[in-house]
């Protein structure tokens, strides 16, 4: 059965000037340097896509591009078939999107917030309740759904980020290190969810450095290094029979060692 | 998705009127404040006038013949005991407030003789005064007045202004045309000012704080039109900067009758019409947009709230310098192009209706041009949110 690729990038590169202070704090005399680097790569629907890679890789901004938060120096990338350099406002009514970088007001409440951003995407008034009802019990936000963003802790902040990205009940999820601050529970109360919402049809992209979370959801996987795409495919295909961290190790070598 | 600059409007209003010290720094505080100051000073002068004891003039060899009219002047005359010597030497020494005055022994009987017929020096009357006294220096300006004009009048060839029956006017501007005339003086610049102040508060912490704090750019994911976020931004801080200003402006009117002290003049705040207070209103709100919206761009294109708050530094000195030429240039050379000026079209339309001359084309010319001005100030922000290199840029 042909798979539906409701998510296809095809050759971005980003190129981002560094400033002088930059410059100094990466200890280097580059005027820009190379992002995201000619990356391709697919998608299908209902399928947790991982990119997988090491710090700097390029993966927060691969996906700052798919959410059409900064636009690509070259290339496109479609999201069911809408262009994100072309078409940024639709590609937008059809993700959520999650990064560290979008802070949600200190002077809100998580209930203001999530009611806010559901008017935003005009969703009906029942659909809006029942749904945030929905979200807020199973992420256990109710405890704290009317005190101030401020006043919460850093795990609390990240459930109410994520809850507020799916106000809309996006078909299309890209999540940046989802899991990234939060405790055990709360990290396994998040998997279990993506993979719910895998079941329901919905086509997942997230990134991470943690091969156990790879394991553990993906269904695909592409692996990043200095911006580009070393491999690409089902989880079975890149181990090659190792396991996912020494497969890893070896790939790092052979693209760092074929570099210098 | 229909209406999402509502949306934006409801929420800044949350922010803005949900925080106390937000409200009560930039609405309530600056109309109170002008009041208690301006009330304040005004009752200090008026304490100052009323508390002040007379002055002391210590008169040698007072004449006769102007005894009378020496003694309808606001002074304490004292004619005996003196010791000349004493008197002068310590108003040299010290800070003094007394004024020492000697008649020549026969003042009387020389003022008699006539000019013509004089065959010595006229009689000289000496007055010594400390110039460092306000008090000293001032009762000397009387004094030497009082007496010139006595002089005058006594070899009259001709008086100006001098008869004084029932009724009769000299300075034929009525009492209000004052009060408008220093209202129109007063209220435009330090209108703009407040205006200003209230802007500095309130914009970059709307635009310039939610870059800073991360909570803009999550508005951007959402398919929220930035022309949309544009718009509810720059109309939300207007609505808060034109209650401060109006608030600087309720507090202005309310306590300068009180400062320059109208109600001995006869005259109160009802020196204005309904038609002149909207007239104002106008004024002020299409003033408030205008300088929104180019804080708006400013805040935009800075990183954080203190980067905003630099860059608007330049931007009011600007201000400040436009706001203070219609002071410099007269009314009546000013071409009506000028009016197509921003800010400068705002403190020339308040001077005019505040001085009760309205023209109806400056002000509407002022109104439009300042409207136009900041449609195009929302479209540059439209841009700006749209662009990566100003909304993310570190
Ligand atoms: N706005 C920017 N200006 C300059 N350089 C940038 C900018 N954003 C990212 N970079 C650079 O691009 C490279 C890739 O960054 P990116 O955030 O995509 O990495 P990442 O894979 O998400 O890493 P991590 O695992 O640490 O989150 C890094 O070298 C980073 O310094
Ligand atoms: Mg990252």
């Amino acid at each position: 059965m042909e798979q539906e690729q409701l998510i296809c990038v095809e050759g971005v590169t980003k190129t981002f000037r560094l400033s002088r202070k930059q410059q100094k704090s990466e200890n280097t005399l580059k005027k820009e340097i190379v992002a995201v680097n000619n990356l391709s790569f697919t998608a299908n629907r209902g399928e947790i896509f991982g990119l997988l890679g090491p710090n700097g890789a390029g993966k927060t901004t691969t996906l700052r591009m798919l959410a059409t938060l900064i636009a690509p120096d070259s290339g496109d990338a479609f999201i069911d078939g809408l262009s994100v350099v072309n078409t940024p406002e639709k590609v937008r009514a059809k993700i959520g999107f999650l990064t560290s970088e979008l802070k949600l007001e200190d002077f809100f409440t998580p209930n203001y917030i999530y009611d806010f951003f559901s008017n935003l995407y005009g969703i009906d008034k029942e659909v809006a309740m029942a749904r945030k009802k929905a979200l807020f019990e199973r992420f256990g936000i109710q405890k704290f759904a009317e005190v101030k963003i401020a006043n919460l802790s850093t795990g609390m902040k990240q459930k109410s980020s994520l809850v507020v990205s799916l106000v809309h009940d996006p078909d299309i999820i890209i999540f940046d290190e989802p899991t990234n601050g939060l405790d055990v529970l709360t990290a396994r109360t998040v998997t279990d969810y993506l993979q719910e919402l895998r079941d329901a049809g919905k086509t997942i992209i997230l990134s991470t450095h943690i091969f156990s979370l790879v394991e553990k959801l993906c269904d695909r996987v592409g692996i990043i290094i200095n911006g580009q795409m070393t491999n690409c495919g089902t989880l079975a295909e890149i181990c090659d029979g190792k396991s996912l961290e020494d497969r890893f190790f070896e790939i790092y070598k052979e693209k760092i060692g074929g570099q210098e | 998705m229909k209406n999402n600059t509502w949306n934006i409007i409801k929420k800044e209003c949350s922010r803005f009127f949900g925080d106390r010290t937000m409200v009560i720094t930039t609405i309530i505080m600056p109309g109170l404040l002008i009041y208690l100051i301006y009330s304040m000073m005004g009752d200090f002068f008026m304490k100052q006038k009323e508390n002040a004891a007379p002055t002391k003039v210590y008169v040698e060899n007072l004449s006769d013949s102007l005894k009378p009219l020496l003694s309808t002047l606001p002074f304490e005359m004292i004619t005996e005991n003196l010791n000349g010597e004493n008197l002068k030497s310590d108003l040299s020494k010290k800070e003094q407030d007394y004024i020492y005055m000697v008649f020549p022994d026969d003042f009387d009987s020389l003022v008699s003789i006539s000019p013509s017929e004089r065959t010595e020096l006229a009689p000289n009357v000496q007055i010594y005064y400390n110039s460092t006294s306000d008090k000293s220096k001032e009762a000397y300006n009387v004094l030497s007045e009082v007496l010139g004009q006595w002089e005058d009048s006594n070899y009259n060839l001709f008086d100006i202004n001098k008869i004084e029956k029932e009724g009769q006017v000299y300075d034929l501007a009525s009492t209000e045309d004052v009060v408008r005339g220093l209202f129109s003086e007063l209220i435009p610049f330090l209108l703009l000012m407040m205006i200003f102040s209230g802007c500095m508060s309130i914009v970059p912490t709307s635009i310039a704080g939610e870059k800073e704090r991360g909570t803009l750019a999550t508005l951007l994911v959402t398919p929220l039109k930035r022309s949309e976020l544009a718009l509810g931004k720059v109309l939300s801080v207007t609505f808060f900067t034109v209650l401060s200003g109006l608030s600087a402006f309720l507090g202005m009117m309310l306590s300068l009758p009180k400062l320059i002290h109208a109600d001995e003049m006869g005259v109160d705040a009802a020196i204005y019409t309904t038609n002149d207070y909207v007239a104002l209103l106008v004024i002020i709100l299409c003033t408030v947009i205008i300088l929104t919206s180019a804080a708006s761009i400013i805040s935009a294109k800075a990183n954080s709230i203190k980067a905003a708050s630099s860059l608007m530094l330049p931007f009011m000195l600007v201000i400040l310098f436009i706001g203070l030429t219609p002071m410099m240039l007269e009314t009546s050379d000013s071409s009506i192009a000028l009016f197509l000026i921003p800010v400068y079209n705002s403190v020339q339309s308040m001077t005019q209706i505040l001085g009760h001359e309205i023209n109806i084309i400056p002000i509407i010319l002022t109104v439009v041009s300042n409207f136009l001005y900041s449609v195009l100030c929302i479209w540059i922000l439209t841009k700006m949110f749209n662009s990566e290199r100003v909304m993310f840029s570190k």
